[in-house]
């Protein structure tokens, strides 16, 4: 047997297997007690030791949260506000991606170098002036302030000015321009459809981040019938006596999307939400 | 199914109407505001008086900012914070990634994306998980820690001494899985052939990883670091939630952005804390610029 054929032949790494899998474990522990505390009432939580398997109180927990916040209407503007910032960045971002990827117009490269720039602003420079701007539009508690500001996502274009650079071949718009097709006619035809892949990643990567917003609905919602879901269940929180059981059905409600999504398309957003440093 | 010929644009005009939303949504939401915190950084103003009273001060608030004790003191807390959340993270980052790296082949996603969960988790969702696992009398860690060495109860939210690691805890939690990807695409670069040459040459595993894998890793290190001090230096929403907005006892896990928070919202003095913004933001950039130094010296001299 030859010196490499035994390399390939190496005796299982046991050790490797067993720290990775001890320390996966411990990364998933908390979800699985999120999950156990949500089927239990708080004086069960609060029992020593505390329960290590599931309970019965579920729909009790339930009904605690639907008496103490409107919590479905709550998840339902969620869903509202994640959907309309998915769309709107989308649209927006691929419109602008390409025209920056195929087009030259008057103060381009500024432009870019400016939008690009934004990027690397730490987040908290945002939140004052943000809230300034929706109190003078009138957009306080507004589910729009939500929404159509995170259209403009410095990422989005970067992302999609990438992808439209490479997916979409030069070739292609001349000859449909050649054909008589119109700008906005080989965008939304030609291009948009193109550019599909890159549009599901950015998509997933809006969604989740709106779905999870804490600051921006925190700064710019002020009644209780219009939070979205992170802001009603920190809400829930900070009465005495908190209903951990119920909090904890509230909390697991809420990252259970997020657990759908993942498991469909666990690669593509971990390529999508490390692309900018991994390239 | 042609557009009407309104909707004919030349190539001259089409990229200007492209841009266009994108570029107004940019303009109101992101430069102007940012120009206008410059501006009231200069100002005396309580918004609730309205855009009149508004006050030129000069220099008063930079001055005022530099001189508060609570400014220091977040600047400290979030300073630690970053640097007990964020050492941590890269020091089990690399060899876990390594272990992954070498170990793992068809179940390789499935460890990654455990790892990686926590990062895409809402912060609301951890926080209200965790201070729950990190209560006194019944929480989970303090029972599993009782039963292990035995001794007191912590009071891990509680007390100023402890609220600091509990929520370095979550944070490294929460941004491990993130570094293990970056050090995960690092190591697939490195060629195989490095590391079947050390084997024929009879260098073991542990040889092979600090003298191989260690160096190669060397761009991606500085790098993840960079981005742990960014992201650290802006800790936000878990010591935000953890303590119900005041910033814990003693205000010891008050980080600079809670603290530009309270100044705006609670004590109203939205000039001072666009002055701060301001300040803070300088801070950043000199420590990130002070990590691209660092590591454009190390590589020169290498």
């Amino acid at each position: 047997m030859s010196k490499v054929s035994r390399l390939n032949a190496d005796p299982k790494p046991w050790v490797a297997y067993a720290i990775v899998a001890v320390g996966a474990l411990f990364m998933l522990a908390p979800f699985y007690f999120m999950f156990v505390f949500a089927t239990h009432s708080r004086t069960e939580i609060f029992n020593l030791p505390p329960p290590l398997w599931f309970g019965t109180d579920l729909p009790a927990n339930l009904k605690i949260l639907t008496e103490r916040l409107p919590f479905w209407r709550n998840l339902g503007f969620s869903l509202y506000v994640a959907l309309g910032a998915t769309a709107l960045t989308l649209l927006f971002c691929s419109m602008a991606g390409y025209a920056f990827a195929h087009y030259e117009f008057r103060f381009k490269q500024p432009l870019f170098t400016l939008v690009m720039a934004t990027m690397l602003l730490p987040s908290f420079m945002n939140m004052i002036p943000s809230f300034l701007i929706m109190d003078a539009l009138g957009w306080i508690d507004q589910h729009r302030a939500l929404y159509i500001p995170g259209a403009a996502s410095a990422f989005g274009i970067f992302m999609m000015r990438q992808y439209a650079g490479s997916a979409v071949p030069r070739e292609l718009v001349e000859a449909a321009r050649m054909d008589g097709a119109g700008e906005l006619g080989i965008y939304w035809r030609i291009v948009l459809p193109l550019l599909k892949p890159a549009l599901g990643t950015l998509g997933l990567i809006t969604f989740i981040g709106s779905w999870n917003n804490f600051i921006g609905p925190l700064v710019v919602m002020r009644s209780a019938e219009q939070f979205t879901l992170p802001l009603a269940l920190r809400s829930l929180q900070s009465t005495v006596n908190t209903e951990w059981g119920a909090l904890m059905a509230g909390s697991a409600i809420a990252t259970i999307p997020l657990l759908i999504l993942f498991a469909i398309a666990s690669r593509q957003l971990i390529a999508g939400l490390t692309a900018g440093a991994v390239k | 199914m042609r557009l009407p010929s309104f909707l004919q644009l030349s190539p001259r005009w089409a990229p200007y109407v492209l841009i266009s939303p994108f570029l107004v949504l940019f303009a109101v939401f992101g430069v102007f505001p940012l120009c206008f915190s410059l501006y009231l950084a200069f100002q005396s103003w309580e918004p609730t008086s309205g855009l009149g009273a508004m006050e030129f001060v000069g220099l008063d608030n930079f001055v005022f900012a530099l001189g508060d004790e609570w400014f220091w003191k977040s600047l400290k807390n979030t300073l630690w914070l970053a640097l007990a959340a964020g050492v941590p993270q890269h020091l089990v980052a690399i060899p876990l990634a390594a272990f992954i790296h070498h170990a793992f082949v068809r179940s390789r996603d499935v460890v990654i994306g455990a790892y990686f969960l926590p990062y895409i988790t809402s912060t609301v969702a951890i926080a209200i998980m965790f201070s729950s696992l990190f209560s006194t009398d019944y929480g989970l860690i303090n029972a599993a820690l009782g039963a292990w060495f035995g001794g007191e109860h912590v009071d891990w939210l509680g007390k100023a001494a402890n609220i600091k690691p509990a929520i370095a805890f979550i944070v490294f939690w929460r941004y491990l899985g993130f570094n293990v990807v970056l050090y995960l695409a690092a190591l697939q670069t490195i060629p195989k052939d490095l590391y079947e040459a050390a084997t024929l040459d009879g260098a073991g595993r542990f040889k092979q990883f600090w003298f191989i894998t260690l160096p190669s890793l060397k761009p991606m290190v500085f790098f993840g670091v960079t981005l742990s001090v960014i992201g650290g230096l802006q800790l936000f929403e878990e010591p935000f939630i953890l303590t119900g907005g005041k910033g814990g006892p003693d205000q010891a896990a008050m980080t600079s952005a809670v603290y530009l928070y309270r100044m705006a919202f609670d004590f109203n003095d939205f000039g001072g804390a666009s002055a701060m913004s301001w300040l803070l933001f300088a801070v950043v950039a000199l420590l990130t610029w002070l990590t691209n130094r660092a590591f454009r010296d190390k590589r020169g001299a290498a």
